[in-house]
């Protein structure tokens, strides 16, 4: 795989896991003053399980983006430290 | 207990540099209606606030905000860094160089730096979450103000346009807590006593 196809495919998993993630924030802020909904439980639940999914894949292939999921990074260097941050256009 | 994810909650891609615009986007990092004072509010009023759902809402949000600090520090970094010395001097950023180079500090733009009377934590449910709506309008108007600035920036624009409408669900986040505390207490009279501190209606 070339290094441009790598690049977008990793872009694409880091847009994704933002969008997921800005539904279960947005839900979780909802349902600490919705605590009784069930629709929006599930709703919050069925995008906990796809961010999990994604960060999961996201931590495999490019590196961690938490320490949660380190442990599924086969990597020979500590990528959290070496690689770029946020900031820096880091992803 | 905190855990911290590498990367920011809406995409910051600054290409130009730009220190005139750096000035007063600083102020909603340390300036009185910014995302410390936002974060450090919320996450400060949520000890003593007795109702579950309350503190749970003054934790989250809380806890987004520090997610918006590091959106406006990283606008802030990306609109000045690869400054040249010309700039510097022509925009009138120098006075903020001279102190911290492009380093990032909490302050409003006016130059004023931040200090915790920027909120207050006041140990009354209601004063609290009047003090949370406020300043989540406070904020919108400040980003409101910033977009007018920054309208020919869609590198700028668009990342603001996204913290503006953060506000605007938080200020009904925080309207539904008011409900719920107001709920429990008696509706003949919602300050006959002060949930965080009176021990019982009497």
């Amino acid at each position: 795989m070339n290094n441009n196809m790598m690049n977008s495919e990793r872009e694409r998993l880091y847009r994704d896991i933002g969008i997921i993630d800005f539904v279960v924030v947005e839900m979780t802020e909802y349902l600490d003053t919705h605590p009784t909904d069930k629709e929006a439980m599930e709703y919050l639940n069925h995008y906990v399980r796809m961010k999990n999914q994604a960060m999961r894949e996201y931590a495999m292939k490019y590196g961690p983006l938490r320490i949660s999921d380190a442990d599924g990074c086969n990597q020979n260097e500590w990528k959290w430290a070496t690689q770029d941050w946020p900031w820096n256009g880091g992803c | 207990m905190w855990s911290y994810e590498k990367r920011l909650q809406f995409p910051v891609n600054i290409k130009e540099p730009n220190a005139k615009l750096a000035q007063v986007i600083l102020t909603q990092y340390g300036g009185p209606d910014g995302e410390l004072g936002a974060s450090m509010r919320y996450i400060s009023q949520r000890y003593s606030m007795p109702y579950n759902e309350v503190a749970a809402i003054l934790t989250d949000i809380g806890t987004e905000e520090l997610a918006h600090l590091e959106m406006v520090s990283t606008i802030v970094h990306q609109l000045t860094r690869n400054l040249t010395m010309e700039e510097i001097e022509e925009s009138g950023f120098a006075n903020y160089y001279v102190d911290h180079t492009v380093g990032i500090w909490p302050m409003a733009a006016g130059g004023i730096p931040f200090n915790s009377c920027e909120f207050q934590s006041k140990g009354d449910a209601i004063t609290d979450l009047h003090e949370d709506m406020a300043a989540e309008q406070k904020a919108r108007s400040t980003y409101d103000n910033i977009l007018r600035l920054v309208r020919d920036y869609p590198d700028v624009y668009e990342p603001i346009k996204f913290l503006r409408a953060r506000e605007i669900v938080h200020y009904q986040r925080f309207g539904e807590a008011l409900r719920i505390v107001q709920d429990r207490l008696d509706s003949k009279n919602f300050y006959a006593f002060n949930p965080e501190f009176d021990r019982c209606k009497s």
